[in-house]
């Protein structure tokens, strides 16, 4: 991992990673604790979103899935807001109408998460269309699963974005397993990058647990994306660390994943992976990356508490938002 | 005022809109022919960065229409009712959800046109007559024009509006005539229902297709010297419940026209709320004239037992006089 990336930037990624690794540590205890339910962790894909939201400007649109919380933090989403839609709290993102799988924040770019696997990849698609029909220089990215990119709504937008030629970057975070099913067994190609042939548009295999290495191949294809040269696929290989979500450990059982292979993928942890680097680069010294840590780990800690104090939504959110204007209640 | 034809109207309306506003632009399968008509002459004044040709991917192209509203455009996309099948989940999940999933971040000023083709031999396929399916989802305005005005100020209505619209164009009316304002600022406004014909003995709420139908039923009762009140919602959500209520409150008798099946129709909910809010104001039981609970059938024979007639509702009318 060699680079010319600023020293602010590389600072900046790795503030963002341990964010969400702090903020899904501090859901893992609530969980353990009762207070949430269970939700989908995206520990050890950190640098998927970090590497490639970092590429973006805040005028960039994203917009992602289920495992929902790494996308927004790395695209720069409010750490306390975010806490409290997952408590289902009114100073939530949403005001408690989203929870953990539909976090937005539509100021900084985030189009929203889905719960409904690869429904938000036609939507990113159109924000994409809206940039170029306008004139704009905006792009947008969308995340999405080695299990969605078998679903139509991702063939359908991939063929589109290519044939209008739209600035949008595909993202398909292959952890190699939807739930419990490898993808040896549901995608037909060797690689899910390779499938960007069928619609013309690159498709480019990224080592997902280098967030360096996600940052530049995303720069490359958002500089095509806004010179006009249209939609890329990036397939970032990595791993989920944890369960499908939060209360399926149980799931472990069945074996769909050997114990060995999970123990080789947690030694390239994201984090080290970028810490390491940039101490043996002599970019930082171990203790400012310690310093990191700590201060996202603080400002976790205060989310939570912003969090717990915020109260849940009164009957009177009920009906709204239903619609641009309330209308009477039928 | 000119006299122009239900799919004239419409065009005019889609066009007036995309003139005023740059926003606007619209797309779907072969519109730049115009295969379904209503967009004759858009491509030719607006090109093709407004005019935008589809591939054959509801799923795909509904969610870009979404997705584009998201952030700040009014697309208006054209499909038939039996393709919304094909692109449910962008309709469901994306477009009727975001607002509210979202605290109200999202706003999408996003037209669906689902052309209503039926009753002319095209078999189950493409014969849908959906609304009351997105009438149970929320989040979506569904409106059915029933007379040439309606829809192009309906049209004009549901560009300019910051919510997801579906607009259902009757594929029986699309061939009707009637006076249109040529006055580009003319509109007509969402949840007031249309009191084509005034009376005072039996109320028949008409939706879509339905309105010509229960208009001359009307004309056919007068003959017997009993004054029914013809009421065309045109816009189901929202609804215009007031309207209906106080015809009730005056005639006691109601009907509902709806060429939707029967079962979970626009009817039943109509039927439903009257029979909530103004239960003591009936003087005979409800009657719904809606399509029979089964496909569509391909052969004419058995196709034109399905839809409610005028001769149905005159039966339905004449049921509630006792
Ligand atoms: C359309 C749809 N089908 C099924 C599900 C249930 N489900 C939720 S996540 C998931 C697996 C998704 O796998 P992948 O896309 O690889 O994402 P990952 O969870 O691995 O990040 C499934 C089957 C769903 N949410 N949506
Ligand atoms: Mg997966």
């Amino acid at each position: 991992m060699t680079t010319n990336i600023s020293k602010d930037l590389l600072l900046l990624m790795l503030e963002r990673m341990w964010r969400i690794r702090h903020f899904e540590l501090k859901l893992t205890e609530m969980y353990n604790a009762g207070e949430i339910g269970g939700v989908h962790l995206y520990i050890g894909e950190e640098a998927v979103a970090v590497g490639a939201c970092a590429a973006m400007k805040d005028s960039d649109y994203i917009a992602g899935n289920h495992r929902s919380h790494g996308h927004p933090i790395a695209k720069g989403a409010n750490l306390n807001k975010a806490m409290a839609e997952i408590l289902g709290r009114i100073d939530g993102y949403c005001k408690g109408k989203g929870g953990s799988m539909h976090l937005a924040d539509f100021s900084v770019g985030i189009l929203g998460e889905s719960g409904i696997v690869a429904s938000s990849v036609p939507v990113a698609t159109g924000a994409a269309l809206a940039s170029k029909l306008q004139g704009e220089d905006f792009v947008s990215a969308v995340f999405f699963g080695d299990g969605a990119s078998n679903q139509g709504a991702c063939h359908e937008a991939m063929n589109l974005a290519s044939v209008w030629n739209l600035p949008v970057i595909f993202i398909c975070e292959n952890n190699q397993y939807a739930v419990t099913t490898s993808y040896r067994d549901t995608v037909a190609v060797e690689h899910i990058s390779d499938r960007a042939q069928a619609y013309n548009m690159p498709g480019v295999l990224v080592d997902g647990q280098d967030a360096i290495a996600m940052y530049e191949a995303t720069a490359e294809a958002v500089q095509r994306a806004r010179n006009g040269e249209g939609p890329t696929l990036i397939e970032a290989l990595t791993y989920r660390f944890e369960e499908h979500s939060l209360g399926l450990e149980k799931i472990r059982k069945s074996e769909y994943r050997e114990d060995n292979e999970i123990a080789e993928w947690r030694r390239r942890d994201p984090l080290d992976l970028l810490t390491k680097s940039m101490v043996e680069s002599g970019t930082v010294t171990q203790a400012e990356c310690d310093a990191i840590s700590a201060a996202a780990h603080a400002a976790v800690e205060e989310a939570a508490e912003f969090a717990r104090n915020s109260p849940v939504p009164d009957e009177s959110e009920l009906y709204k938002d239903m619609f641009f204007s309330e209308m009477p209640v039928v | 005022m000119a006299e122009k034809m239900f799919m004239q109207a419409l065009g005019m309306g889609i066009s007036e809109e995309m003139r005023a506003d740059p926003k606007v632009f619209l797309m779907g399968e072969d519109v730049r022919a115009s295969v379904y008509g209503a967009a004759t002459g858009l491509h030719d004044e607006f090109g093709d960065d407004r005019v935008l040709n589809t591939p054959l991917s509801e799923n795909g192209f509904f969610g870009a229409a979404v997705g584009a509203a998201a952030v700040g455009m009014r697309p208006v996309v054209e499909t038939l009712t039996s393709f919304m099948w094909v692109g449910m989940d962008q309709l469901v999940s994306q477009a009727a959800k975001m607002r509210y999933m979202f605290g109200g971040q999202a706003t999408l000023p996003v037209v669906f046109r689902a052309v209503m083709y039926y009753g002319g031999g095209s078999a189950a396929h493409h014969s849908d007559r959906s609304y009351p399916v997105f009438m149970n989802i929320g989040g979506l305005k569904v409106v059915a024009p029933g007379t040439p005005a309606d829809a192009k100020g309906l049209m004009k209505t549901a560009i300019r509006d910051n919510d997801p619209v579906i607009m259902f164009e009757d594929g029986t009316l699309l061939g009707t005539r009637g006076e249109v304002p040529d006055d580009p600022d003319f509109t007509v406004p969402f949840g007031v229902a249309n009191i084509l014909r005034p009376g005072t003995d039996v109320t028949v709420v008409a939706i879509a297709g339905s309105v010509p139908h229960a208009v001359a039923a009307a004309e056919e009762m007068a003959k017997e010297d009993v004054s029914v009140e013809v009421i065309d919602p045109r816009t189901l959500v929202p609804l215009d419940k007031e309207t209906i209520l106080n015809s009730v409150g005056k005639t006691g008798r109601l009907v509902v026209a709806d060429p939707a099946a029967k079962v979970c129709s626009a009817a039943s909910e109509i039927m439903s709320i009257v029979g909530e809010e103004a239960f003591w104001d009936l003087q005979a039981p409800m009657q719904k004239v809606a399509s029979k609970q089964v496909h569509i059938p391909f052969a004419q024979s058995l196709e034109k037992l399905v839809y409610p007639t005028r001769d149905g509702i005159i039966e339905a009318i004449k049921k509630t006089l006792g």
